[in-house]
This record gives structure tokens, C-alpha cells and sequence, in this order.
């Protein structure tokens, strides 16, 4: 839902990075995605295009790593991987799992001309 | 937009303007309190060797023209509304303000619920509220009429609250020593569980006439919240809402939430959760005393 708002941070930040970097376009912006980020990837996708215009970002290729999320079980002590919040521990069925990784967006690299 | 920051969109409302923008001359002075980010980037934008480079050279290109580049930046994306978060919680622990973020759906009773309090609460503490919304004050009017001071923030388009406009609240209201913050989120089960405000606390507010799925439908709220109100319990003769399914579907998103069952309109209820505000309160404040 605040996928646009996130895309505005993100493009602001790429725009940054690339200006102090002297750069004169931006040619592809890679970002991660964890599955329990709260964001949805094509309407990400969709946010973009429109926010990138009249940015260093215009153009660019933009694309998702899509990362896994891992969550640590109480019942056995596992990191194991999750999904969902609601999943269960794979090694012994133990839920719910306390999450350890897999729920952030980050801008990862840029590449830049 | 905000003239010093950059900020977009939120305006403020104070108590003596309904519609009013604080981004002006007031608040241009407190510019330098913002946090920044100093994490620094790495250039690793060795992506082509040498022999690309003379390979440029010889086709008479400008040097650094063309030249395509790797940086690599591995920044969150929310690491500036966590600094900014980080930096609310100071200033809010300096003076022993206890702050709690209200959420939930739209329609749920947040405002009810946090007149009601501040009208049972007000002897006893001083509180102010920090009301978040689309549009107009009507939050914040409310709250006055209860007795606490009240700032509207605008989000316009924003769907949620984030740390930066609650920190230009928190210099606008310029908040009593040991006193009491609520902020009341805008109405949104979904985005606001992703911004820290720098709050103590999340409290999720359901209603049962909402439905006692919620919790399944939107776990991540649930998750991110230390307490659940399951609001209106006056009506639970009249809707089909199961209130051991609800608390144990929001369990199972966090087993360290706590619930409490109330009614802000007949107050059935309501004596629990102050206490467990003043329990929660106490326990913060021995807390920054250590």
C-alpha cells in the first residue's frame, strides 16, 4: 500500500548515491525484496516507471532479488526457512516462528554511466 | 514541501490553526536536530579493467564517458524513518514522556477510546495526543473538547505515520516532563506496522465488529503491536464474533502480545488498560534510570 512512498525513498536515495558518484544516468537499480517485507513486488514495480521520470533513474532497468526469510523456532531452537508468518518450524512443526531475516527492502547496487 | 528538509505532503495543525502548515519559520530553526544517515557508501565500481579503459581511449571517447559502473549501496530502505525513530525515542526518554502508537482499521474507536482515557486519565497525568489522518482536524478537535492538547498531522496521500513528521510534532507540542503520548496512526491495518515512530509501544485497537479474522488477515500488525484491545464489547450480543478465536489467531502472529477485552463508550474495561499503561509507564521509567 505505501508502495510509492517507499519508491520515492528508494529513487532518492539511488539519485544521491549516483549524483555523488558524478554519474549521468543511472542504468539499472537492484533492490531486495524480503518476503516478509510488506511489499509487493509488482506494485513496486509499477511505482517505478512513474516516480523515476525526471530522475537519473529514468529509463533504468529496475530489478527485484527476491530473498527468502528465515525465522528462529522456540520449540527446537532451528532457523528455518518461512514464507508466511504463520508457518511453521520445517524441522519439528513448531509455531510460530520469531522471524530473523527476510523482511527488508534494501537498495542493493546501481549501476551507473 | 518542507523548505528545510525536503519533507513532503504532511502538514501540521496545531491548536490555534485547524489547517495551518508549521513547515514555516517555527520550525525552520529546529532543522539541525534532524538525524542523518552517516553511513558511507563504497565505491566498487571497478567493473571494467584496464584494457576496457585503453580500449575507450583508443576510440577517442572522453575519459569517464560511457563508463559503466557498479556501486554497490546495500542501504534499507527504512533506515532514515529508523533514524529518525531512534532519535524521536531519545528525545521522548529525556524528558520521561511515555509514548504509545495507536492502530487499526479505520472506524475501530481509536478516538473514542483515547477521548474517554484522556477524560478518566487527565487528573493524573499530562497528556498530549498526536492525531494522524488524511484530511481534516476533526481527530484533534475531539481530543481537545476531551481535555489534552492535541496536533492534527495531514498525511494527504500518506497512508501511514512515519518518525520524521512525528518528530516535527514532538517540537511542536513541546511536551511536558514525565507525561503521556498518544498518537493516534492513521486508520490502516497494513503500512503502519513497518514505521517505527520512536513510540514505546504499539497498541493494535479491534473492533468486534470488524470480525474476529483480522488478526489471520493482517498478521503483521499483530506482530509488531505489544497490546490488542478488542474494542466495543458492548456489542458482542449483536455480532458473530468470538473473542478466544481472535485473541488466539493474534497469539499464533505474536505470542508476546497482550489483549484486553473493553468499551470506550461503557467504559467496561477501560480500568484494565490504564493500568497497564501506568504498570508499562513505571516500567519505562526504571528503565532510563538504570
Amino acid at each position: 500500500m505505501h508502495e510509492l512512498s517507499l519508491m520515492e525513498s528508494l529513487i532518492e536515495l539511488a539519485e544521491a548515491e549516483a549524483r555523488a558518484h558524478h554519474a549521468e544516468r543511472i542504468r539499472i537499480v537492484r533492490v531486495e525484496v524480503g518476503a516478509l517485507a510488506l511489499i509487493d513486488s509488482e506494485a513496486l514495480r509499477f511505482c517505478f516507471d512513474a516516480v523515476a521520470e525526471e530522475t537519473l533513474a529514468r529509463g533504468a532497468q529496475f530489478e527485484i532479488v527476491e530473498t527468502e526469510a528465515a525465522g528462529w523456532c522456540g520449540r527446537c531452537g532451528a532457523e528455518t526457512p518461512m514464507t508466511t508468518r504463520f508457518e511453521p518450524c520445517r524441522r519439528c512443526g513448531g509455531a510460530p516462528l520469531t522471524p530473523t531475516r527476510g523482511d527488508a527492502l534494501r537498495l542493493l547496487e546501481l549501476e551507473i554511466e | 514541501m518542507c523548505a528545510t528538509c525536503g519533507c513532503g505532503g504532511a502538514t501540521l495543525a496545531t491548536d490555534h490553526s485547524q489547517e495551518g502548515h508549521a513547515h514555516g519559520a517555527q520550525a525552520a530553526y529546529r532543522h539541525h536536530d534532524h538525524p542523518h544517515d552517516h553511513d558511507h557508501v563504497h565505491d566498487h565500481d571497478h567493473a571494467h579493467g584496464e584494457a576496457d579503459r585503453d580500449a575507450h581511449l583508443a576510440h577517442v571517447h572522453a575519459p569517464h564517458l560511457n563508463q559503466e559502473r557498479i556501486l554497490r549501496i546495500e542501504r534499507d530502505i527504512l533506515s532514515k524513518n529508523d533514524a529518525y525513530a531512534r532519535a524521536n525515542r531519545a528525545r521522548l526518554a529525556q524528558k520521561g514522556v511515555f509514548a504509545l502508537n495507536f492502530v487499526s482499521s479505520p472506524g475501530s474507536g481509536k478516538t473514542s477510546l483515547l477521548a474517554r482515557a484522556i477524560a478518566d486519565l487527565k487528573d493524573r497525568h499530562a497528556i498530549a495526543v498526536i492525531e494522524g489522518d488524511q484530511q481534516t482536524s476533526l481527530d484533534a478537535e475531539r481530543i481537545r473538547a476531551a481535555g489534552a492538547r492535541a496536533l492534527q498531522i495531514n498525511t494527504g496521500k500518506g497512508c501511514h505515520l512515519d518518525a520524521h513528521m512525528v518528530g516535527h510534532a514532538i517540537d511542536e507540542l513541546a511536551l511536558e516532563e514525565n507525561s503521556l503520548l498518544f498518537i493516534e496512526n492513521v486508520g490502516n491495518l497494513v503500512c503502519p506496522a513497518a514505521f517505527d515512530l520512536g513510540e514505546a509501544h504499539k497498541v493494535v485497537v479491534l473492533s468486534v465488529t470488524e470480525g474476529d479474522d483480522k488478526p489471520m488477515k493482517y498478521p503483521d500488525m499483530f506482530a509488531a503491536a505489544d497490546l490488542m484491545l478488542i474494542n466495543k464489547v458492548d456489542l458482542l450480543p449483536h455480532v458473530d464474533f468470538r473473542v478466544e478465536a481472535c485473541t488466539a489467531a493474534a497469539f499464533s502472529a505474536n505470542p508476546h502480545l497482550q489483549a484486553l477485552s473493553l468499551s470506550a463508550l461503557t467504559g467496561e474495561g477501560m480500568f484494565a488498560f490504564y493500568a497497564w499503561i501506568e504498570a508499562r509507564a513505571a516500567l519505562a521509567a526504571a528503565e532510563s534510570r538504570r
